[in-house]
């Protein structure tokens, strides 16, 4: 696939020392949705910032459409849309008045039917003469999302664009951005919500203090790296776990009415069968067996404690 | 160049404007009126004319360039730094707009206000006294050039402002001293001869004394010294604000 986005070895060092990022390299493919994880202060928003024209590196190279945001920030700056984390906005701008705004600021010709089709399909249009001030934080969220999109550009960075918002608005955003998607927008998504990169996105790339730890197709992540878990329910409760079970490692709930059997899928053999086997031999019995698949969550959580 | 910017950013400018319209327009109007009350009819009573221009007339212009010099640079400030407060300069930032696209945006919108204001002085100032302009063409010019100027340093003090209390300081401890201090109610001449050398370094006095000779064609300095001091003025704040933008300097981390 042939990138979009190019980053070779970028650093960012705050003037007061602070690294921010520490030798970035990355690559993001045209028409794919990217979401980059990673905890509170790993450095997403400053990336994205950098990328989008609003701060500057210390070193490295960033290409947009083979264009470097440096050199040639005016042809890149006009082909990315940005969603800010943070709702600002005029307040006292009308919602109309405040998309028209970012359509011509970005070099963009007054187009009404265009404008309306954004509100409309964000739920905007009923609102498009209130002003900032009197909406609610998951309409000024989808204000945001109408001006990035106002000007019709071909990579948007949507920075924690469902942060604080109701289940409902995030679903709507999840469809918005599937059909952007498919209009061969190029999606640049950080979250803190990994149901969300779980649900849209194509690839994975997990950041952490300034480093990026795993770029990784999701399915292929979640195949890599998912176990599952067997979580066996007994009729009668467990004081020990029998001596000939120890070799599954098997975790005992404080009840002692659960047997948790942890395994890989990827492997030809699980240890299912023998374990029922030698369960049925310690005349154990069953009432009920579960299995689960671990969450991206899961893989999170584990890539960045390492 | 980026006109759909331009214009974006120049429209957005005037309907804050617009929302805003009766304290924009009144307050300057409603100050203009005190001034003619206390220094033209009370104070002015007392003093028959200055250089064969009787007193209320005489301080038309420097009344109208002291709320003209104030206006410019309070809305080209806070134009710019508002923005920089609520963080909407992000949007400017990632936008493809150049230094001379963000420039002729705001300075044009805050000029046409503080341009707008002045000329609404000059028709309050119309009221309580009969005013002749001798030079008609001359006095637009040299009030536009003015207000493009000083929105320009306006515009300098909003970038470089971290908090309000910055962005006041300059226009309360600098500007207001040098207009009050630069003739706007008195003649130069009317100094000791040690004040008159001193006013010489007080940049509003040239813009001032300019002025006025558009009007009565009378002046402590030659027009052209006026103009040029101007000019000057305008080319330095110009290549400020440009090299503050080059090196990002207050404007991106």
């Amino acid at each position: 696939m042939q990138p979009i986005i190019s980053i070779n070895n970028l650093n960012k060092k705050y003037l007061g020392g602070f690294e921010a990022l520490k030798n970035i390299s990355l690559e993001i493919n045209k028409g794919e949705i990217f979401a980059l994880l990673g905890p509170n202060g790993a450095g997403k928003t400053t990336l994205i910032s950098i990328i989008s024209g609003i701060s500057i590196a210390s070193s490295g190279e960033v290409k947009v459409n083979n264009y470097d945001v440096i050199k040639d920030s005016l042809k890149t700056k006009s082909i990315i849309g940005l969603v800010p984390q943070e709702v600002s906005i005029e307040q006292f701008e009308t919602v109309l008045g405040t998309v028209n705004f970012s359509r011509g600021l970005f070099g963009k010709k007054n187009n009404p039917a265009y404008v309306k089709g954004i509100l409309k399909q964000l739920s905007l249009w009923e609102k498009r003469n209130s002003r900032i001030i009197e909406l609610s934080g998951g309409m000024k969220r989808r204000v945001l999302i109408a001006k990035a999109l106002s000007h019709e550009p071909l990579v948007l960075f949507l920075d924690e664009p469902t942060a604080g918002v109701d289940v409902e608005l995030r679903k709507d955003m999840w469809n918005i951005i599937k059909n952007l998607k498919k209009k061969g927008v190029t999606i640049i998504l950080t979250t803190h919500y990994i149901e969300e990169a779980e649900n849209i996105a194509d690839r994975i790339g997990v950041i952490n203090d300034g480093k990026i730890l795993l770029i990784e197709e999701k399915e292929f992540l979640m195949k890599k790296m998912g176990k599952k878990i067997l979580n066996i329910f007994v009729n009668k409760p467990l004081d020990i776990i029998p001596n000939s079970l120890t070799k599954y490692a098997l975790k005992l709930s404080a009840d002692g009415k659960t047997l948790t059997y942890t395994y890989d899928i990827n492997k030809d053999r699980t240890g299912i069968t023998m374990l029922l086997n030698d369960l049925s031999n310690e005349q154990i019995q069953l009432k009920d067996i579960q299995t689960k698949q671990s969450s991206l969550e899961d893989i999170f959580v584990n890539i960045v404690k390492e | 160049m980026n006109f759909y910017a331009i214009k974006a950013i120049y429209l957005f400018e005037m309907s804050r404007t617009f929302r805003t319209i009766t304290q924009s327009l009144l307050a300057p109007v409603i100050s203009t009126i005190l001034y003619f009350v206390v220094f033209g009819s009370a104070i002015g009573s007392k003093i028959q004319t200055i250089e064969g221009i009787s007193y209320g007339v005489f301080i038309v212009p420097g009344l109208v360039m002291l709320s003209v010099l104030m206006q410019s640079i309070t809305n080209a400030s806070f134009a710019i730094y508002f923005p920089k407060f609520i963080g909407t300069i992000n949007e400017l930032l990632s936008a493809p707009v150049s230094t001379l696209d963000i420039i002729i945006g705001y300075i044009g919108a805050a000029a046409t206000k503080s341009f707008s204001i002045g000329i609404l002085i000059l028709l309050t100032a119309h009221l309580f006294v009969p005013l002749n302009i001798i030079h008609p063409f001359y006095m637009i010019s040299f009030l536009l050039l003015t207000c493009f100027t000083f929105c320009l340093f306006g515009f300098i003090i909003g970038l470089w402002a971290k908090n309000f209390e910055q962005l006041n300081l300059v226009p309360m401890l600098i500007i207001t001293p040098l207009v009050f201090l630069g003739g706007s109610f008195y003649s130069i001449s009317m100094l000791p001869l040690f004040w008159q050398k001193l006013s010489m370094f007080n940049p509003v006095v040239y813009l001032i004394s300019g002025f006025r000779w558009t009007f009565f064609n009378v002046s402590d300095f030659s027009f052209t010294i006026s103009l040029i001091a101007t000019i000057s003025f305008a080319t330095l704040c110009l290549i400020i604000i440009f090299y503050m933008f080059k090196t990002s300097y207050k404007i991106r981390t």
